[in-house]
């Protein structure tokens, strides 16, 4: 058994040997917002933060996870509003088909989080982990940088 | 195309996994001693791909992102548990720079020195830079502390010194770090490639160069002829220019695979080495 504190509240749940951070949060707590694809840490999908940290949590395995913090994109605004990266893809049409976007939401908000200026070449290094099949990516880096005021 | 294989409890599991959470060296050693067939876990990006696409079931697993030893980075020492992200922000900009070309942001953020040593594959991007400075890779276990060059601890590809029992505490630097240094690597894409060459160089102010190539020989090269005559010539003519690149191209020893080829490899390796060189000179 493993203590998981996931968007604030606690869990207590059981992983099947090495399994991934993403298969427990998806198929035992039923948080199905990060999004399973690769499973190998290419594409971004599956990004959470891990005790602050943004990763990967298909490449996190559930076990070693133990006692730490997790916050999901279904944490990522922090309370029911919507999280400012999450208003600026919505006013910007930063959605195509929407699966990659709760991990283009959670690595800018990462980006985004300590204030400072962010530009558009900013925007795209620190995506660089999340792969869009739409290729959406210049209503995304479009949407993001209406935040910093800047026009990419 | 390659299938994620699903992980379900089977009768094909162990019946359990054991965890050990080591805080600190000692706790980490005392597991491994308890259970030498257990599997190192740092950041996870190499071994948690074995788990979903080979089916890597251990039946421990020692996971040390806590230990507090490894997390040390003092002065020379780099402890095995520094990430990416903080070698990237770190004082030694050849170290800085590889780090930054390695996968994205998250991966930057998982990834450690130590897992690229534990892991030991030829296109690990920190490894250049380690061959490059002539690194020493610190191992401890219960029966104490040894000591070896990078090219006695990676003996391989993939494969490494380290025994039953060992942890890699990290890698020590030497004293003095020459000031002119560069790293640069060639993929497909600017971010979450694999390398398909890359050069890692060091040039003192007398003219001495070290440089070590990676993704172009099974360890990385020292390509040691071209180092000797490139270390000789204070203000390089375009002849020598030539030479030196000339000689790295004929030290590498690439293979061909679903990345490149042998032949780019060693074209590319001595046009990178040389632009390091020329990027390092100006």
């Amino acid at each position: 058994m493993i203590r998981l504190t996931v968007n604030g509240i606690e869990h207590t749940t059981d992983p099947v040997g090495p399994e991934s951070l993403l298969t427990t949060l998806r198929d035992r707590l039923g948080l199905y917002g990060s999004k399973n694809a690769c499973e190998q840490g290419e594409c971004g999908s599956c990004s959470v933060f891990l005790d602050g940290e943004l990763v990967c949590s298909c490449l996190v395995m559930a076990a070693d996870a133990d006692g730490s913090e997790v916050v999901t994109v279904e944490g990522i605004a922090g309370g029911d509003g919507l999280h400012r990266v999450q208003q600026a893809m919505i006013e910007g049409s930063g959605v195509q088909c929407g699966f990659c976007t709760p991990g283009i939401v959670v690595a800018a908000a990462h980006l985004f989080e300590t204030g400072a200026p962010v530009t558009a070449d900013d925007i795209r290094e620190a995506l660089a982990g999340n792969i869009c099949r739409c290729t959406g990516y210049g209503a995304i880096v479009r949407a993001l940088a209406a935040l910093s005021g800047e026009r990419p | 195309m390659l299938v994620p294989k699903r992980l379900v409890a089977s009768p094909n599991l162990p019946p359990r996994m054991n965890t050990h959470l080591p805080r600190d060296l000692e706790e980490a050693l005392s597991a491994l001693e308890a259970e030498p067939q257990a599997t190192i876990l740092a950041g996870g990006t190499d071994l948690m791909v074995s788990v979903n696409y080979q089916g890597m079931r251990p039946s421990a697993v020692v996971g040390i992102r806590r230990v507090a030893e490894l997390l040390e980075w003092d002065g020379r020492f780099i402890g095995a548990g520094v990430t990416y992200t903080r070698m990237e922000h770190g004082p030694i900009p050849a170290l800085a720079q590889s780090a930054r070309t390695v996968g994205s942001p998250q991966i930057r953020n998982a990834g450690t020195l130590g897992g690229n040593l534990g892991t030991a594959s030829p296109a690990g991007d920190a490894l250049p830079v380690l061959a490059a400075l002539d690194a020493e890779i610190v191992l401890r276990s219960k029966s104490g502390e040894r000591t070896l060059p990078w090219d006695a601890f990676i003996t391989g590809p993939k494969r490494n010194a380290l025994e039953p029992g060992e942890i890699i505490l990290g890698a020590r630097l030497p004293e003095r770090i020459p000031p002119g240094q560069a790293f640069a690597k060639i993929g497909i894409r600017n971010a979450m490639v694999i390398a398909i060459a890359s050069c890692c160089m060091f040039r003192d102010d007398d003219g001495r160069t070290s440089l070590a190539l990676g993704s172009v020989g099974p360890t990385p090269i020292r390509p040691r002829r071209a180092e000797e005559m490139i270390s000789a010539e204070r203000t390089p003519s375009p002849a020598a220019l030539d030479e030196f690149q000339r000689l790295v191209s004929a030290e590498v020893s690439p293979i061909s695979d679903h990345r490149s080829t042998e032949a780019y490899r060693r074209h590319a390796s001595g046009v990178l080495a040389r632009r390091l060189l020329e990027r390092v000179i100006n």
